[in-house]
């Protein structure tokens, strides 16, 4: 598996729904596999990513937060 | 902050659980800002998460649907003066409560755009722009003398009760 980030967000500032609706949109363009990270500082994407995650079935690999900023990876999955 | 492994996920595990709905319907029903916000959030928020979103705006939440710029709709004096009272248009709505003859939501706006939150007006067109399917009553059009040329672009055609209650089968259905 490549473990690579294939494409990075920086969507801090942003307040809800945008930060996942450019995360969802963006992942689109994604291959099945491949990693996007997404910065964020809305403090209510913490539960939104894991439950976008959940919800979509493209599993939140990494969650964790530093000076401020959320920083997000998700693996699009496979088809 | 850990690296997730594949064998030891930094997170949970995504695990698609097969009862979740994979359709969102919501009434619009209100036309007011504090109701078409948070339902153009949750619609946006469906089309992101995949699931084939409808938004059915019927009476009061028609007007949102209204151009910025078209001031008067109506054929007869009383849709006239409804859309006097009552402009349409996602840049003319009112707050439900402590609207203070627009001072009240002149302030919210303000807080909105110090907050970076997303306007109605960006909403309505992330809502387009990622499929969510909007559809004006047609009924309601009728009755308030609203027409479709009155209306913004990209709607779907006018339906009635029936097509608005088909598509909620199996979906979560919101009315707001």
């Amino acid at each position: 598996m490549d473990a690579t980030i294939a494409m990075s967000l920086d969507l801090k500032g942003l307040s809800c729904p945008i930060p996942i609706a450019k995360t969802a949109r963006a992942m689109k363009e994604l291959a099945a596999g491949q990693l996007i990270e997404v910065f964020a500082t809305d403090p209510g994407s913490v539960p939104d990513f894991k439950a976008w995650s959940r919800s979509t079935g493209n599993p939140l690999v990494e969650s964790g937060k530093e000076g401020g900023v959320f920083r997000f990876v998700l693996r699009k999955k496979e088809t | 902050m850990s690296v997730a492994t594949p064998e030891q996920p930094a997170v949970e595990p995504a695990v698609q659980k097969p009862e979740e709905a994979e359709k969102l319907v919501i009434f619009a029903w209100s036309g007011e800002l504090d109701k078409i916000w948070p339902t153009l959030i949750l619609a946006t928020t469906g089309a992101a998460m995949g699931k084939e979103t409808t938004v059915f705006f019927t009476f009061w939440g028609l007007f949102p649907l209204v151009k910025n710029e078209v001031r008067i709709t109506g054929e007869n004096w009383m849709q006239k003066m409804l859309s006097m009272m009552n402009r349409g248009g996602t840049g003319h709505l009112k707050l439900s409560k402590m609207n203070f003859a627009g001072a009240g939501k002149a302030m919210m706006m303000h807080l909105a755009k110090e907050h970076n939150v997303a306007s109605p007006q960006e909403l309505m067109a992330l809502a387009s722009e990622t499929g969510v399917k909007l559809v004006p009553c047609q009924m309601t059009m009728d009755l308030l003398g609203l027409k479709r040329e009155d209306l913004i672009e990209g709607l779907e055609a006018p339906a009635g009760a029936t097509t608005a209650l088909a598509e909620a089968q199996g979906a979560i259905t919101l009315f707001i």
